[in-house]
């Protein structure tokens, strides 16, 4: 078949940020998936709780506190992880890089904060359904969390190193963008682990 | 944002012909050798390692329905032991629904959905290449299982308690739900594919009411996928993890609930029906378009089917739980939804009527198995509003009317599309075309076998014959009708002895193809058959909804891509307006390593829990060492 010519793409960019970019779809779309499981985690919680007369079985409610200090930890995180966005559009590395480090710790100090809420929960995942569903909800986030995280540690590295290139810095603001859904699923799941066995 | 980065780059507008495929085909090509062959990313390579794959799967889940046939012939047959049925029905279905017709439809999708939206490969072709591993290894691990003598017997939505350690003290049933976390995350894996695939690299000018239908059901489907599997993935770990370290999700005497399983499974179970239609009903608007020499009428009436179709399939799983007791408002609620969804499933097909009505249809081997899924797919669809009303239901629940309508629907709604699809696309993808005539005889075994083997099915379920009995005595009166039934389904067998038989020969002796031997109006006619590595020498510009009907001639083309590395064009979500040059990755042997290492974590957490712990580490690794840039220009720009 005969080709004709009838533009040129020669001027594009050979990488964008956000939704010009084909990894922030892809992300969106692990993130819509994921979104899902939780959902289906919540929806297995609740059906639980709807058909059981006592809630918590056997068990008192969850410690505050470990849940409480995450929470408030990840929303404060919402700041640093937006100003690492900011940077890396600009393609600022040397703040990129502080910013990759200090997102790891925030990262490692809430998965540490993650073993003192396992630690808290007052239930074992054997004890009752609601310790089963509880436990599963929240390993089901920690490994979010600490996807995340592991993530987060690598592209710090790789900033590092001479691969820290141009559309590295797209890379930085998907990470960014999933970080900000770790901190959105969190929320809910705060709210129910936490709050509704008190209600 | 930096801007062309490199000006001395060697760009497509600087070569012409057969120089500028050359050098595309250079740097898309598949490394050669072993080694080359397992680090491929070519959505077509994986792709046509899919469609092989889950062909084999097919055959194998069809020699355990012949077993079955051969079993229920007469009564009182001692063919197989009640221990090995319960493993060969279990086996079939599971076979079936998660080795066979997902993947094949995602299968098609990865081969084509890139050809059909004018791109150079797939969204994520290195997660493409991980997905097909992770199918291949599910699979394997299933059957391995089975041939061991391990293979699930609880069927194939493994009810509990049935499947709970008390009742199947096996690993059996951990099998079953660890095949399906292999699948499920094969499945999603492409479904993330598809969606960026169809939102971000379509051709430029290929807006939202361009693309071609058998894409719009992709990515319906995709999305269906998304949203269905993360509920059996969910019910599958719950499982395995109530048999291995004791959770109670599904012990009634620690507060856990059995119907929460039903729940859970169904919840992905009817759209899993949908996400195997949808791309059935998408490679019929394809086929139907090219024999009925027209454009299909009601593009826009069958994309809102699509959508619809989509979103009423979440709405309907409480109707395969009619019999457990529901409140009447809830059983009201599900029949109203589930007749409801027959409304834009009949605008298609009324659709596809009138595209007939209106064509100068041209009666080849895959018109003629379009032909057979609306005769069949309206049977079961109309089996399919008995069964959504509860009395009615409630009758024939467990029978094999049930069994009747699900394959009137499955084979009809999807293998026979899939069939009409193998005859279609075979000579793009292989370059040959297939016998016409052997396909003629391979449609008139399939379309007669399957009603004698199923027809029969609907009246031994309403007189009485429940599913998933091993055997039955001659007093029932089940007999000659179990026996038309088999031998039914040995005629249907046969069709795909001949359709196997018609590749092979054709593989070697079959008419050269050429570029677009149906005459058909989308762009993956428009490149050679088989495609080269790199799809297109210049990416198409789209300007019509048929574009190779609406000047046959000449293709308009951009120029500007790289002709030095991986490169392809993203384009905006609607518009489909050229942005950005992004690199595409090249062949990698670590999507391997980290589905093997997935393997050993995922087998390993069936018999203890600790892979977790030590099963991680090398999944991490392996990662790593993915997504590490090798430092070659893909990874640099």
């Amino acid at each position: 078949m005969k080709q004709t010519i009838v533009r040129n793409v020669a001027e594009l960019p050979t990488f964008g940020f956000g939704p010009r970019s084909g990894p922030w779809w892809g992300a969106m779309g692990f993130m819509a998936l994921e979104g899902m499981g939780f959902a289906i985690a919540i929806g297995t919680y609740l059906y639980l709780y709807a058909v059981n007369p006592t809630w918590p079985i056997g068990a008192s409610p969850p410690d505050l506190w470990p849940g409480t200090v995450e929470a408030a930890l990840y929303l404060l995180s919402i700041i640093p992880n937006e100003y690492t966005n900011r940077v890396a559009q600009r393609q600022d590395l040397p703040r990129v890089r502080i910013c990759l480090i200090v997102m790891s710790l925030i990262g490692i100090v809430l998965l540490v904060l993650r073993g003192f809420e396992f630690a808290h929960l007052n239930t074992r995942w054997d004890n009752s359904a609601y310790g089963s569903v509880v436990w599963l909800i929240l390993g089901l986030h920690t490994t979010h969390l600490a996807t995340d995280v592991g993530d987060t540690v690598v592209l710090a590295v790789l900033m590092f190193t001479h691969h820290a290139k141009p559309r590295r810095f797209s890379d930085v603001t998907d990470n960014v963008f999933y970080w900000n859904f770790v901190v959105l699923a969190w929320l809910p799941l705060y709210f129910l682990l936490d709050w509704v066995p008190r209600l | 944002m930096s801007m062309a980065a490199d000006d001395r780059e060697l760009r497509d507008e600087s070569l012409d012909g057969l120089q500028l495929s050359a050098q595309l085909e250079r740097i898309w090509r598949t490394p050669s050798g072993l080694l080359g062959a397992l680090m491929s990313v070519d959505h077509k390579v994986v792709g046509r390692r899919y469609i092989v794959t889950a062909f084999a799967f097919l055959l194998l889940g069809g020699i355990l329905a012949m077993l079955m046939r051969v079993q229920l012939a007469g009564p009182e047959k001692t063919f197989l032991s009640p221990d090995k049925y319960n493993q060969i029905f279990t086996m079939h279905g599971s076979t079936m629904m998660f080795l066979f017709a997902v993947p094949v439809m995602e299968a098609f999708a990865v081969y084509l959905v890139p050809l059909m939206v004018g791109t150079r490969n797939i969204a994520f072709p290195r997660l493409n290449a991980f997905s097909f591993w992770m199918f291949l290894f599910g699979g394997c691990f299933l059957w391995i299982s089975f041939l061991l003598n391990v293979g699930p017997d609880v069927g194939w939505f493994a009810y509990v308690p049935l499947s709970s350690l008390q009742f199947t003290p096996t690993k059996r049933a951990d099998v079953w739900a660890q095949m399906i976390t292999f699948t499920e995350v094969a499945a999603l894996a492409v479904a993330v594919e598809i969606v960026v695939t169809v939102f971000k690299l379509r051709a430029p000018g290929m807006t939202l009411d361009r693309i071609p239908l058998f894409v719009w059901a992709m990515l319906v489907t995709a999305f269906l996928v998304m949203f269905a599997m993360p509920s059996i993935m969910v019910a599958s770990t719950s499982l395995i993890l109530d048999r291995l370290v004791n959770t109670r999700f599904y012990d009634s005497s620690s507060g856990g609930h059995p119907l929460l399983w039903q729940h859970l499974f169904w919840f992905f179970g009817h759209p899993e029906v949908y996400i195997i239609f949808i791309p059935g009903t998408g490679m019929v608007s394809m086929i139907l378009a090219t024999f009925a020499r027209r454009p299909v009428i009601g593009y826009p009436v069958i994309i809102l089917s699509l959508i619809a179709i989509g979103f009423l399939s979440f709405g309907l799983w409480v109707h395969h739980m009619f019999v457990t007791g529901l409140p009447q408002l809830g059983a009201g609620l599900f029949t109203a939804s589930s007749m409801l969804i027959a409304v834009p499933s009949g605008l298609q097909i009324f659709c596809w009527l009138a595209t007939l009505w209106d064509g100068r249809p041209v009666y080849r081997t895959p018109l003629l198995f379009v032909l057979g899924f609306i005769a069949i797919f309206v049977i079961g669809g109309l089996s399919g509003v008995m069964v959504a009303s509860v009395p009615i239901d409630t009758q024939v629940h467990d029978t094999y009317f049930v069994v009747a309508h699900f394959h009137y629907v499955l084979i009809g709604g999807a293998v026979f599309p899939l069939l009409g699809a193998v005859y279609y696309w075979f000579p793009k993808i292989t370059g040959r075309m297939l016998s016409e005539s052997v396909g003629r005889w391979n449609f008139w075994l399939a379309f007669i076998g399957f009603n004698v083997a199923f027809f029969p099915m609907h009246i031994l379920g309403l007189i009485g014959m429940p599913r998933r009995v091993y055997t039955y005595t001659a007093e029932m009166g089940w007999e000659r009708l179990n026996l038309l039934s088999s031998v039914g389904a040995f005629i249907f067998a046969l069709s795909f002895a001949l359709l196997l038989a018609n590749v092979i020969y054709s593989l070697r002796k079959g008419a050269r193809a050429g570029d677009n031997p149906w005459n058909a109006s989308t762009l993956e006619w428009a490149t050679s058959s088989p495609p080269p590595p790199h799809n297109f020498d210049r990416i198409p510009v789209v300007k019509h909804r048929d574009p190779l009907w609406a000047d046959s001639e000449s293709l308009p083309v951009v120029a500007g891509l790289s002709a030095e590395r991986r490169e392809v064009l993203l384009t905006s979500l609607a518009e489909a307006e050229p942005q950005v040059r992004e690199a595409s990755p090249e062949p990698s042997i670590w999507p391997l390593l980290t589905a093997i290492a997935t393997t050993v974590f995922f087998i390993g957490s069936i018999f203890t829990p600790w892979a977790v712990l030590w099963g991680t580490p090398p999944m991490a690794i392996t990662l790593i060492g993915w997504f590490w840039p090798t430092g070659s220009r893909e990874d640099e720009a």
